[in-house]
């Protein structure tokens, strides 16, 4: 963790909890609005921003808040997407009822990966994590339920009160309030018992526990709840593309996810949002360099890392 | 009956004897010692008690009830604390934040109460507090509580170790080489303070100390190992007169003040 670094002054000035609502409020006011005044190619890419702000609020109670370093973690929300579309689509479920099956199922998954492999050392965490994606994927692939290489299709919209949600701007708010529901979870979670008892585990791990604090059972914990944010992400995500296929889940789907985490802050919440926002908006704008714009991409995060290794979201210390 | 009972203690790691067949009990209510040259196997034994060592053989009994084969956090559960040698806070959190560390395995509000805040999680949360800043009193840190661990001196930073470890509530205290790198004034308010939770909160002591002036200033009883083995017992003018100890600690240099 190192000493305590020069703070910016817009840092500073965000310390008291009134300035802090103020900003809150403003950006809440500007997300409500935005639909209003942004045409659909913004629309879009802003809804993808809020459904990566979930995913990496998600991995960030399992990187940021545990420590525990997992390269798979699109497999949760594969998980979620794939209970709801096969739901949906081969059993005629209604969308909402679908949702208990994808938080139960994705929640499940994080109990069967994690409660045998959390006793490892985060390297060999990471290793079992990344080939946990992969058979993921690999199985949806494969079997016929999931509609093999091709993957689903026809996911029915869902109706909320007589609507049906089929347009952008339903989907922008659905995935904003979802966002908002997940930054409140999140930080409920960070300052609870809970909350602490990861970030004890994180610092260290034999101190924790001679504290009396279960380290397996805490970063179980941890992985089940990210699990969770991920199954409720990927359940919404099949609810808007109405098909879904297993190249959605790769290997790069998970380190994109992790990146939004690193690259914002991890561990904290405004960190991580701009992080998830950075990842979809910086190759939106560098869209008119063509093929270059991963490439520029690249070199953007290389720098930031290099020159915040701690994320773009400054730490606030005294 | 003896709060803690050790017999016939052993273990080795990959053939290497550590602690051999080592026996000794530490009464409820009493500040007990254990010392021994280096590399004698204090820490060890410190260790196995706290279940981040699991000994070959021998019996555990804790307030009536077996711990080998415990995890560590039941075992501090079960009302054993234990501080650390080289301190081990968590140096990016502050003061009272580490304290708090202690009253985890004293509570039991989950995911849920967090999120939907139930009036159980936050008396909860208060009395964690409460009882964190108590602690912290007792070790006369209380104003420091909002400092990160990481900043302060390395004296306040032993005591926020005791603090914590207070805070589990413990039956039994182990501290291990408490003193260790302290100046003199700290070492004085260090006994009083030893004194003072027995006296005052009724915890059992049992500590490893290289300073011999405190070990007999404050131990009712004093073991003395060697080699994994027990050479000594008794009162700290029985040990200080026992020729077995004086042989141990002669062949050891940095003890040479010993005597």
């Amino acid at each position: 963790m190192g000493n305590s670094q020069p703070l910016s002054s817009w840092a500073d000035w965000l310390k008291p909890q009134r300035n802090r609502m103020i900003v809150l409020m403003i950006l809440a006011a500007v997300a409500m609005v935005i639909p209003v005044v942004a045409n659909n190619y913004l629309l879009e890419v802003l809804t993808n921003a809020w459904f990566y702000t979930i995913l990496c609020l998600g991995l960030n109670i399992v990187v940021g808040y545990a420590g525990l370093l997992d390269l798979g973690y699109a497999a949760f929300f594969a998980v979620g997407a794939y209970t709801t579309g096969i739901l949906t689509s081969k059993f005629g479920f209604n969308f909402w009822l679908t949702i208990p099956f994808a938080v139960g199922c994705s929640m499940l998954a994080g109990v069967i990966i994690g409660g045998p492999t959390l006793r490892l050392r985060s390297d060999y965490l990471a290793i079992v994590t990344l080939g946990f994606g992969e058979i993921v994927r690999i199985i949806a692939r494969n079997l016929e339920i999931t509609g093999g290489a091709s993957g689903l299709i026809g996911i029915e919209r869902p109706y909320f009160f007589g609507i049906q949600l089929n347009q952008g701007i339903h989907f922008y708010y659905v995935f904003l309030l979802l966002a908002i529901a997940a930054c409140y979870v999140s930080y409920r979670l960070q300052h609870s018992r809970l909350g602490r008892a990861w970030q004890y585990v994180r610092e260290d791990e034999d101190a924790a526990e001679a504290m009396g604090i279960d380290r397996v059972g805490v970063k179980l914990h941890a992985y089940v709840i990210g699990a969770m944010f991920g199954g409720i992400a990927g359940c919404f995500f099949a609810a808007k593309m109405t098909a879904i296929s297993p190249e959605t889940f790769t290997f790069a789907q998970s380190v994109l996810i992790l990146l939004g985490v690193v690259l914002g802050g991890m561990g904290k919440i405004p960190g991580v949002i701009v992080g998830a926002f950075a990842l979809v908006l910086f190759p939106e704008v560098f869209r008119g360099v063509g093929s270059m714009r991963m490439l520029i991409f690249a070199i953007v995060m290389l720098v930031i890392m290099l020159y915040r290794p701690e994320g773009i979201w400054p730490r606030v210390k005294s | 009956m003896a709060l803690l009972q050790v017999q016939d203690l052993l273990l080795s790691f990959s053939g290497l004897e550590v602690i051999r067949t080592l026996d000794f009990a530490v009464e409820e209510g009493s500040i007990a010692s254990l010392i021994g040259p280096n590399g004698a196997g204090k820490t060890s034994v410190f260790n196995c008690l706290t279940g981040f060592y699991r000994p070959d053989a021998g019996i555990i009994r804790f307030a009536g009830k077996s711990l080998i084969g415990r995890k560590p956090h039941k075992i501090t559960q079960a009302g054993m604390a234990r501080t650390f040698q080289n301190l081990r806070l968590f140096k990016s959190m502050t003061v009272l934040e580490n304290v708090m560390s202690g009253m985890h395995c004293r509570t039991s509000a989950g995911a849920l109460g967090a999120v939907f805040q139930t009036g159980s999680q936050q008396r909860e949360e208060i009395r964690i507090r409460e009882v964190s800043e108590e602690c912290l009193d007792i070790v006369g840190l209380l104003s420091k509580k909002e400092v990160y661990a990481g900043n302060l001196a390395y004296g306040d930073q032993r005591r926020v170790e005791w603090a914590r470890a207070l805070a589990t509530r413990p039956k039994l205290l182990l501290l291990d080489e408490p003193a260790a790198g302290l100046n003199n004034d700290e070492k004085k308010a260090l006994i009083a303070l030893i004194l003072r939770i027995r006296d005052t909160l009724g915890i059992t002591i049992l500590l490893i100390e290289h300073d011999m002036g405190l070990v007999m200033e404050v131990s009712e009883k004093i073991t003395v190992i060697d080699y994994g083995r027990k050479i000594a017992e008794g009162t700290a003018l029985e040990v200080q007169n026992n020729p077995k100890v004086i042989e141990a600690y002669l062949g050891s240099e940095e003890e040479g003040d010993f005597l």
